[in-house]
């Protein structure tokens, strides 16, 4: 589900800033205007798994250097159709799991959340193409109130981010470079 | 150098594009915490307490690990390019271990580093690229390739063994900390390991850091001083003599890498006159054999009292110099020492290395008089040779072999 509670009308200015960060609450029936949500936040060391075809996944960090919590609601890239915020998390069997995060990625403010592999990420569903180390792929970010955040990350050659393989049957070594498509989503709508 | 189009390198991904116009705010926190690491490389901030945490620039006019201070360890990688890699390939993969180099060396781990607490004790590191004729070839034609660029002529004395010759693409790290090398190693070879394959890989050693005073020439494991007449980057000429001044070369030099065994055990034989002749330097300090002190100019029309040269006309010394002075070459070497054959006690030499803007010009001369006479030729066997161009650096938008792309 998708809050849009911060409406982004006109300039944010300085004393609104402290009013918010003394408040802590200021998304709460808040209708005073308040700057982008995109303008606080930066990716760094964005990169992207390299894929033939299939599923990749994308990683790096998002800091949020805003005085009031970001939510990252939906990602894009012409690199992929479809593209998923994915948590992994621990399912009944105790399996770690990646599935849809359902109320997208949020980033406390001043504080940052790392996309890593065995954690969050971004989950490239169906790549167009396939994506080789060394090429960029351009990504574009949603946040909860419709600002956006674009940016670019390389490409790496990558062995891990496996994890969410069935125990058991382990076959990473046969399936290199196809490895997302065996991957485990339990939550994933594809 | 070209610089690349604004916002085409890969410096872009730590460009933050917000929904609206990204403010002077935003540009100022980027990359907060690599940028500081910068800052303290290029020495605006006050000195690091550990080795550890020394850091020499990555991006500049020449490649680093050339003229820096030697380190105490060195590890060169020559590759061999997979069939079929093509321009495009190379671009790309250039680009990735540019940026896994500047990121290493600077204490920052790389992107996708699978251990990036390895990555974080820079000591010291530089990391250089060199190509070979190949890859200068696939890129850029034949047109492309410096006269110099290639196997060396045969000498008589050579007796090289292929596994230690040549190479596509050669990866040299240096540092004060073998460790540092090994993840720095590890973290290449996995992104180029798509396009190319191991040919060799040759490890060196100095003096640890901090053993010796700074600035101290090294002795090779005969104990011999070795290297006192280098040109160092602060003498006049030596741009001239290192840095290449030829279309996508300019700012690059030539490599030369020689694997140089070293017969310990026919060395034991040779008593301490007889060795210090060999070179015409003592062996205490590497005084000429007509001198007191290191740096002593040699005399060589000194006569014994019986009227034989002091210093050896046949001696390593007499034989390498010559009037000319543009034949001189900047040596950077190591000592290795691995593991002995079955039989054998010992396994070592040295890793002979010097830049010059031309190898052809300004090495092969000096090894053509130490191949026809040097008295040191009895204990040393040139096992390995290779030749590689070394590029000029590159700024924080480009890649490291950029100019070759252009």
């Amino acid at each position: 589900m998708r809050k849009h509670t911060l409406i982004s009308t006109a300039i944010v200015s300085t004393s609104l800033l402290l009013l918010s960060a003394c408040g802590g609450g200021a998304e709460a029936e808040s209708t005073e205007t308040s700057a982008p949500v995109a303008d606080s936040v930066e990716v760094t060391d964005a990169w992207v798994k390299a894929a033939d075809d299939g599923m990749s996944a994308a990683f790096g960090s998002i800091e949020n250097t805003g005085s009031t919590d970001a939510t990252v609601v939906s990602a894009e890239s012409q690199a992929s159709t479809a593209l998923e915020l994915h948590e992994t998390v621990e399912n009944e069997s105790g399996e770690m799991v990646m599935r849809e995060k359902e109320n997208g990625f949020t980033i406390t403010a001043g504080q940052s959340l790392a996309l890593e592999p065995g954690g969050n990420h971004i989950m490239l569903m169906d790549l167009t193409d396939p994506i080789k180390a060394g090429d960029e792929v351009e990504f574009t970010l949603t946040f909860s109130d419709d600002s956006t955040l674009e940016f670019s990350a390389p490409v790496k050659d990558y062995e891990g981010a496996n994890e969410n393989y069935e125990s058991g049957d382990d076959e990473a070594g046969e399936h290199e470079g196809h490895d997302m498509e065996d991957m485990d989503h339990s939550g994933g709508s594809k | 150098m070209t610089p690349a189009e604004p916002g085409a390198g890969w410096s872009r991904r730590r460009l933050l594009i917000g929904g609206g116009v990204a403010g002077a705010g935003g540009l100022a926190a980027l990359g907060a915490d690599y940028a500081s690491r910068r800052a303290r490389a290029s020495g605006t901030d006050e000195s690091p307490s550990l080795n550890g945490e020394v850091r020499i620039p990555f991006y500049g006019a020449h490649q680093s690990g050339i003229t820096v201070e030697p380190q105490a360890h060195a590890t060169y990688v020559a590759l061999n390019l997979k069939k079929g890699v093509a321009k495009k390939d190379l671009a790309r993969m250039l680009k990735t271990i540019t940026d896994d180099a500047a990121r290493l060396t600077q204490g920052v781990p790389a992107l996708a580093d699978s251990e990036p607490e390895l990555g974080t004790v820079p000591a010291r590191m530089t990391v250089t690229f060199g190509f070979g004729p190949n890859l200068v070839a696939r890129v850029a034609g034949d047109a492309a390739l410096p006269e110099w660029l290639g196997s060396l002529p045969e000498f008589g004395i050579d007796q090289l063994e292929d596994r230690w010759c040549d190479g596509d693409l050669l990866l040299q790290f240096n540092a004060d900390d073998p460790f540092t090398i090994a993840h720095a190693v590890r973290m290449l070879l996995k992104d180029t390991r798509s396009s190319a394959d191991v040919r060799w890989v040759q490890r060196g050693f100095r003096r640890a850091q901090g053993s010796e005073k700074s600035g101290t020439t090294m002795r090779n494991l005969f104990g011999q001083v070795d290297g006192t007449v280098n040109p160092q980057p602060d003498d006049t000429d030596f741009k001239e003599l290192v840095w290449n001044r030829d279309g996508w070369m300019t700012g690059g030099t030539s490599m030369v890498i020689r694997r140089i065994a070293m017969n310990l055990d026919k060395w034991d034989r040779l008593d301490r006159p007889g060795r210090e002749q060999s070179v015409g330097r003592n062996l205490a300090n590497g005084a000429p054999l007509t001198g007191v002190n290191e740096h002593d100019e040699p005399d060589f029309t000194a006569l014994t009292p019986v009227g034989f040269p002091v210093i050896p006309e046949f001696s390593h010394m007499a034989r390498a110099r010559t009037p000319d002075r543009s034949q001189r070459i900047h040596r950077r070497a190591y000592n290795y020492d691995d593991a002995p054959e079955p039989g054998k006690i010992s396994n070592s030499g040295l890793l002979f290395v010097s830049y010059q803007a031309d190898a052809t010009a300004q090495f092969v001369p000096i090894q053509q008089r130490l191949d026809e006479l040097d008295l040191l030729n009895e204990w040393t066997t040139p096992i390995g040779s290779a030749v590689f161009a070394i590029p000029p650096g590159c700024d924080e938008n480009g890649f490291i072999g950029d100019t070759l792309f252009d």
